[in-house]
């Protein structure tokens, strides 16, 4: 049963959203649909205020989807959405491999030393993101800490730098505590008599974790790879410095469009696209989960 | 059957552990358990027979819940063995013991609907598909859930949640099935329901059934036989009726039901009669005791007589006056001060609907009971 809620606890929510996400998203919006110029800022058209209503109306028929066509017609912008695509799904995939096991083993841990590793992964978060990503150009890099170790005890040596793999790389090691906790939360969360009405009615434990541990965290699962997923499809630093050119990704391509190009429309469209794409794992996601709690 | 009155009333036929032929179908001996340094159990030695209905009773923290555990394989005995069928069970894992326990939580599997709950043990035994839904269908009817096998489980009332928990744990047919406070989620009238509904299908299927409850009545109603347990011991073993009419000590006496105590000196003992000397008066009351030793009689509530009148002199008298009452329909529970700030409890049988005169708060009455209804306790 649902209490009747009143509206007002809402106002908070809705007027930080129409601030700092409907309102900005409304000005990309815009801006994917005007044509680049050369003029301060480089896009046309541009209101005329003084003309009242009818500028405004001037101003919407001139509005045109020109920049999405060019978008299909080079081959770059398909690969570096591919490629992000890509590199997002792998790195989610080992998220899930590496975040479940770590998860799990916390959810088991005492009271003490549970909380305690808790802890420990969300200390990352208290360095800067940016200092942890240089710090991997200093392990990985051709004379770095890798190739340090690996020489003194007699191996290749490995260079990596610059490529996916260290892209890939730098995406499990910073989105890992986003894969862990949703999941942790997930795997504490359950009933301990649950294994035991399992283990009682005939399950091993290996077969009781299969039976019942697994299928009940699955939505923790689907929760981290969501909070994986979507920011490392748009990942801008991590592909920048450890991927050298090599690496196409769309947060590079908006950059480069932005910045280097002044194509404002084309960052926009791009941008556009990147969001409508990743909207449908949410909207999935969401009626899973009204599906779940009914 | 002599011609000796049975306690309580209650003629008894089924009664295994009477003979000294029967082979117990689970046997405790010696068993001890502690965790880290308290004890929970302590040196239990048990014995449950076939087709009984056995209830471990005791207040929280006496042991009884890891007890049951022990025999379910969730925790392993320190000390002393179990036996099922004469194996020792020890080394087996919960998984292969042919005991099955429906838990308090019910711990039913959310992801799994009513009759896939219900299936999940049959499954492991590997059953044939034909034989495991047939099966589930005879469970679910067994428990009147035949229509919501699609259920899911959270659109289930508790009532019928706690239903599907018993067809699951029944249902691959265990040796001796373990129930840990079935009923303590359940509001009252649901409650006394069940109890009986249990007990007519443990019945119906000859099964054996063990239950753990910290609920006087509830123990006494299901159970053949209770065994109460204190501090992770076992005070005593027997019949409701023998617990409640002939407890071993004053600790049983309290747990189960209402009793009034009455301390004193045995001044003597002989012809199966006990004459003591308390603070309250002269008593005398059926047993035998060491003369001279302390000792206590113990009298439930609704074997103390009300009189409004003063009886003729001689033992088994107290006097007093009604502090409170309580009417609860069928009977009146009152509280008499006698004195010396001691209050006891008499109960009396609402037999007529109207009475002349009845009484009232500050009223002044005698307590008496017959020798019969008194029992002596050493301890």
């Amino acid at each position: 049963m649902r209490r009747e809620r009143s509206g007002l606890a809402a106002i908070v929510p809705l007027l930080w959203l129409a601030i700092f996400f409907a309102f900005p998203f409304l000005l990309v919006a815009k801006l994917s649909l005007s044509d680049t110029a050369l003029a301060m800022p480089p896009y046309a058209p541009r209101i005329d205020w003084s003309q009242g209503l009818a500028g405004v109306r001037a101003f919407l028929a001139a509005l045109d989807g020109e920049t999405y066509a060019r978008l299909t017609q080079d081959r770059l912008y398909l690969d570096a959405y591919l490629s992000s695509l890509r590199l997002a799904a792998i790195g989610t995939a080992l998220l899930l491999l590496i975040g479940y096991p770590i998860a799990y083993g916390i959810s088991r841990c005492p009271d003490g030393v549970r909380r305690a590793l808790v802890m420990a992964v969300v200390l990352p978060f208290w360095t800067s993101f940016l200092i942890r990503i240089y710090a991997w150009i200093a392990i990985l890099k051709p004379a770095g800490l890798l190739n340090t170790v690996l020489g003194a005890v007699g191996l290749p040596a490995i260079n990596i730098l610059n490529t996916e793999a260290a892209v890939i790389l730098g995406l499990v090691y910073a989105y890992l505590p986003f894969m862990v906790l949703p999941l942790y939360a997930v795997l504490d969360r359950q009933d301990e008599s649950l294994i035991e009405a399992a283990q009682d009615l005939g399950c091993t434990p290996v077969s009781a974790f299969w039976r019942v541990t697994f299928p009940l965290s699955l939505r923790g699962a689907a929760a981290g790879a969501l909070l994986c997923f979507i920011p490392m499809a748009g990942e801008f630093v991590i592909p920048d410095l450890l991927g050298g050119s090599e690496t196409l990704m769309l947060g590079k391509v908006i950059w480069t469009e932005f910045f280097a190009n002044r194509d404002w429309p084309a960052a926009s469209a791009v941008a556009i696209v990147l969001l409508a794409t990743l909207t449908v794992p949410i909207v999935l996601f969401e009626r899973e989960q009204r599906k779940v709690v009914g | 059957m002599n011609g000796r009155p049975q306690i309580g009333g209650v003629r008894e036929t089924f009664a295994p552990w009477d003979d000294p032929g029967a082979r117990p179908l689970v046997r405790f001996e010696g068993v001890s358990k502690a965790f880290g340094e308290t004890a929970a159990v302590r040196g239990v030695d048990l014995a449950i027979y076939e087709r009984e209905f056995f209830a471990l009773l005791g207040p929280s923290g006496c042991g009884k819940t890891t007890l049951m555990r022990m025999l379910a394989g969730f925790e392993q005995p320190d000390a002393g063995r179990i036996l099922l069928e004469d194996r020792d069970i020890q080394a087996e894992p919960p998984h292969r013991r042919p005991v099955h326990m429906m838990f308090q939580s019910y711990a039913l599997f959310p992801h799994l609907n009513v009759a896939q709950n219900v299936a999940f043990g049959l499954k492991r035994q590997g059953l044939p598909k034909a034989e495991i839904a047939g099966r589930v269908d005879e469970m679910l009817t067994l428990v009147r859930l035949q229509d919501h096998g699609r259920r899911r489980i959270d659109q289930l009332s508790g009532g019928q949640r706690q239903r599907v928990a018993l067809a699951r744990a029944l249902a691959p047919r265990p040796r001796i099935l373990l129930l840990d406070e079935p009923m303590a989620a359940l509001d009252k009238k649901l409650r006394e329901e069940t109890q009986f509904e249990l007990m007519a299908l443990q019945q119906r299927l000859g099964m054996t059934f063990m239950i753990v409850t910290h609920d006087q009545d509830e123990a006494m109603v299901v159970a053949d036989r209770i065994a109460v347990m204190r501090e992770g011991e076992i005070v005593q073993v027997g019949r409701p009726a023998e617990v409640y009419e002939s407890p071993a000590d004053r600790y049983v006496a309290g747990f189960i039901g209402d009793i009034n105590l009455f301390e004193g000196r045995v001044e003597t003992s002989g012809d199966g009669l006990v004459r003591l000397a308390s603070a309250e008066g002269l008593f005398v009351a059926e047993g035998a005791a060491p003369v001279g030793a302390t000792a206590w009689l113990a009298v439930r509530p609704e074997k103390m007589v009300v009189h409004s009148e003063p009886p003729p002199a001689g033992p088994n008298v107290v006097a007093g006056r009604i502090l409170d009452y309580g009417y609860l329909g069928d009977w009146t529970t009152y509280l008499v001060d006698v004195g010396a700030g001691r209050t006891l409890r008499a109960a009396r049988a609402n037999a007529t609907r109207t009475v002349d005169r009845p009484l009232g708060c500050d009223d002044p009455v005698w307590l008496t009971f017959a020798p019969s209804s008194a029992v002596v306790l050493d301890r």
